[in-house]
């Protein structure tokens, strides 16, 4: 559930960047062709567009208008206010624009942080279950629950283990370790980000785990004798030979990790019930309230294009950056 | 046109197919007369019960009419955006219930059909509706958007054993005196005063009450917001305080959003609650009728100057019909058999609330303890929340600032004049 809600954001940028690229490689074949191609294409063009195109057409369209609940019924009546919605979210000094920033960097902290732990996590996990021995298929399995199980269920069981007085959490922390004299609060005031935090990266670590299993399957089991041969330890090993034959694992990895960890809505909103308290108010919650919330769809979806519009940017970066260090290396 | 233009224009004309092929699917508006789609709201334990409630009445009405009618129950959490959803595409229910606070806000819409007289006159006509509610039901001055269907209040009710082994004989009659009580009242794991703080709505409520009481408004006669009023500062901060200063309200309840303090008060975990026909969701809870009292919500002891004698808002549900149906005729038939006498003795009865329609007032059913303190409310110290557009959002913005403001408390933070002021400020500037 979580894949098939939150995939399409990170997929979107990959056509736009690649289509007009590959148009002109196939003209000088002839201009008179059979519309068998056209039609093949088709369906996988149709669904594009509906999906990814339509959409966020759409959604520029919407940033640039006053689509308030007055006009909600019947768009062509909205005023056409340019870029007045972007200038009143993104006005640092407002309360809406001071809101937005404060909640972009909560997000920002949240992404960096969830990814971190996650790779870390899986990574351990992966390197640990690397060599066979006994009970490594129950382990892998057992790893990959989290991932595995509905995004709702397993978010709203959080929120269930987190309440102050009848949460399991503090059951144990409390009545039964005795670690703290008072019941903390978890789901509200500062520990709320701390609590969406661990539930992120218990959500996403079985990913990365996954994919750097899957990532070490591909290393050649020579490599590691001959770095034994040359009296490598394990650390010297898994910085010189692991880590280098991950990496184009870990580049997708961590750029897919991010993009769905900084636009992840169901575990905040289902964790905090729609409204998160303002320590973790994540960028994606907080453009649901400006629109759903607040019937005010032109600002909301403004906010949505700048958030596109930054993530592109730091995606493009960082394959630039990431490519660049490739060539070099090469 | 090159074949690459005629390919992309293929792809258009494929793209736009798929997508009218999607809107044409789904719960659309019923097409043939003999069919109706109904969304009623939550009224019961829970949304089954309220589908077991509603079905012999939906079969008695089929049976009159031949008009076969299909009901979703739609929790509260998800009315208000599912309703928005269906004004902006046109498509979706025939008939709906929603909150008669958002009957203004929806009105703006233009989705909803207008109950003027002749719409009124097809329902049953104006004169039979309680007209408390019917001020309920949409902007002033405008035809109704919508026809009043159950008719709510708040009370406050308490425990009366609680109150027996703290020694108090009567229910406070004033926010002192609550408060005083509530201390008493507070010991042993057991609080006072029990307030659902994370639920935004019900927040906004009791800020529309107490602002009253303080002599503010929300909006000024022009419908511009005015949130950040002395008056409403110390509205808020009265409501808040319960919790922050006069500690009589478990600082848990700033979490509580899924109805939890009606359930704490139905477990006795604390004395008080200040609810909206609490009477049938606690005796699911099994809390029988003869353990707690029923009294109206207190006042201010020595009320500010413009200070209005109002302890509750006109609360209660109105009945909907969207413009986009297809069977208008048959949706207004249906709301008339809703509003009808014996519809609405029976599901008021069963819901605990007021039937909307002054001939039905009269069943005997509404004679008891709680039934009368709500209909007295209604009839002397209710007003409608402000019915201008903006009032769903007031309820939003208000509520969360509320909501923040309960964690605060309960995270130990002061909640001063200044931060209350802060928050509301914050929030009128999100409004356009």
């Amino acid at each position: 559930m979580a894949t098939s809600t939150t995939a399409p954001d990170a997929d979107q940028r990959e056509p736009r960047a690649g289509s007009p690229a590959r148009e002109p490689a196939r003209r000088p074949r002839g201009p008179r062709r059979s519309l068998l191609p056209y039609l093949l294409l088709a369906p996988a063009v149709v669904l594009e567009l509906a999906i990814h195109v339509i959409p966020m057409v759409v959604g520029v369209w919407m940033s640039l208008l006053e689509l308030t609940q007055f006009h909600i019924r019947d768009w062509s009546t909205a005023p056409f206010i340019g870029l007045e919605n972007y200038r009143a979210t993104l006005d640092l000094n407002s309360a809406a624009g001071k809101e937005l920033l404060h909640s972009f960097w909560i997000t920002l902290a949240y992404s960096l942080l969830s990814v971190g732990f996650a790779w870390l996590l899986g990574i351990s996990a992966a390197v640990v279950l690397q060599r066979p021995f006994r009970g490594r298929a129950i382990l892998r399995a057992l790893f990959l629950t989290p991932y595995a199980l509905p995004v709702y269920a397993a978010v709203i069981t959080w929120s269930f283990l987190l309440q102050r007085d009848t949460g399991l959490v503090n059951h144990v922390l409390v009545d039964q370790l005795g670690l703290m004299n008072e019941r903390p609060f978890w789901l509200i005031g500062d520990n709320s980000f701390w609590s969406l935090l661990v539930v992120s990266v218990w959500r996403n670590w079985p990913f990365a785990f996954l994919c750097l299993m899957a990532g070490l399957q591909n290393v050649p089991g020579e490599l590691y004798e001959a770095a034994a041969i040359d009296g490598a330890g394990f650390w010297r090993r898994l910085r010189s030979v692991t880590l280098p034959m991950l990496r184009p694992v870990n580049l997708v990895l961590l750029l897919v990790l991010f993009l769905w960890t900084f636009n992840d809505f169901n575990t905040p909103f289902v964790l905090f019930g729609g409204s998160a308290p303002e320590q973790a108010d994540l960028i994606s919650i907080h453009i649901y309230r400006s629109s759903f919330k607040t019937w005010d769809f032109g600002s909301g979806s403004a906010m949505s294009v700048a958030l596109l519009l930054f993530l592109l940017v730091v995606s493009a970066a960082y394959l630039l950056i990431t490519n660049r260090r490739r060539d070099d290396h090469a | 046109m090159s074949r690459r233009h005629l390919g992309i224009f293929t792809a258009a004309v494929l793209a736009a197919a798929s997508l009218t092929a999607c809107g044409g699917s789904g719960d659309d508006s019923a097409a043939s007369p003999k069919t109706l789609t109904y969304w009623a709201s939550n009224q019961g334990a829970s949304l089954e019960a309220d589908k077991t409630i509603l079905q012999p009445e939906l079969d008695k009405f089929e049976k009159q009419t031949g008009i076969k009618v299909t009901v979703e129950v739609v929790p509260w959490s998800d009315l208000l955006n599912r309703l928005l959803a269906a004004a902006a595409s046109g498509k979706g229910p025939d008939v709906v219930n929603i909150g008669n606070t958002w009957s203004a806000s929806l009105q703006a819409t233009g989705a909803l059909v207008e109950f003027d007289d002749a719409a009124l006159q097809a329902v049953g006509g104006k004169d039979r509706i309680v007209p408390a509610a019917l001020a309920a039901a949409g902007a002033p001055g405008k035809p109704p958007a919508a026809v009043p269907l159950y008719s709510m209040a708040y009370s406050l009710y308490y425990n009366k054993k609680s109150f027996a082994d703290a020694g108090i004989t009567a229910p406070p009659t004033t926010w002192e005196q609550l408060a005083e009580y509530g201390k008493k009242l507070s010991t042993g794991g057991k609080w006072g005063l029990a307030i659902e703080g994370a639920n935004p709505s019900e927040n906004a409520h009791h800020a529309f009450t107490f602002s009253q009481q303080y002599g503010g408004e929300w909006f000024d006669s022009a419908g511009k917001p005015t949130f950040d009023t002395p008056q409403n500062v110390s509205a808020i901060k009265r409501y808040i305080d319960f919790m922050a200063a006069d500690k009589i309200t478990n600082p848990s309840n700033a979490e509580y959003a899924q109805n939890q303090s009606v359930s704490d008060f139905a477990n006795g975990k604390a004395a008080m609650l200040l609810w909206q026909s609490a009477g049938s969701n606690l005796k699911t809870q099994n809390m029988p009728a003869d353990a707690y009292g029923v009294a109206p919500v207190p006042f201010l002891a020595s009320p500010p100057a413009g200070g209005k004698k109002v302890n509750s808002m006109v609360a209660g549900i109105n009945m909907a019909v969207f413009k986009h149906t297809k069977n208008k005729d048959g949706a207004l038939s249906f709301v008339k058999f809703m509003t009808s006498d014996e519809e609405q003795t029976l599901l008021n009865k069963t819901y605990g609330s007021l039937p909307a329609v002054k001939t039905a007032a009269s069943d005997p059913a509404f004679s008891a303890p709680e039934q009368k303190t709500i209909q007295e409310t209604l009839v002397t110290t209710a007003a409608p929340l402000p019915q201008v557009p903006d009032e769903s959002t007031f309820e939003t913005l208000v509520g969360t600032a509320m909501k923040e403001l309960f964690a605060d408390a309960a995270s130990g933070k002061p909640v001063t004049e200044e931060s209350v002021k802060a928050k509301l400020t914050d929030a009128q500037q999100k409004m356009r």
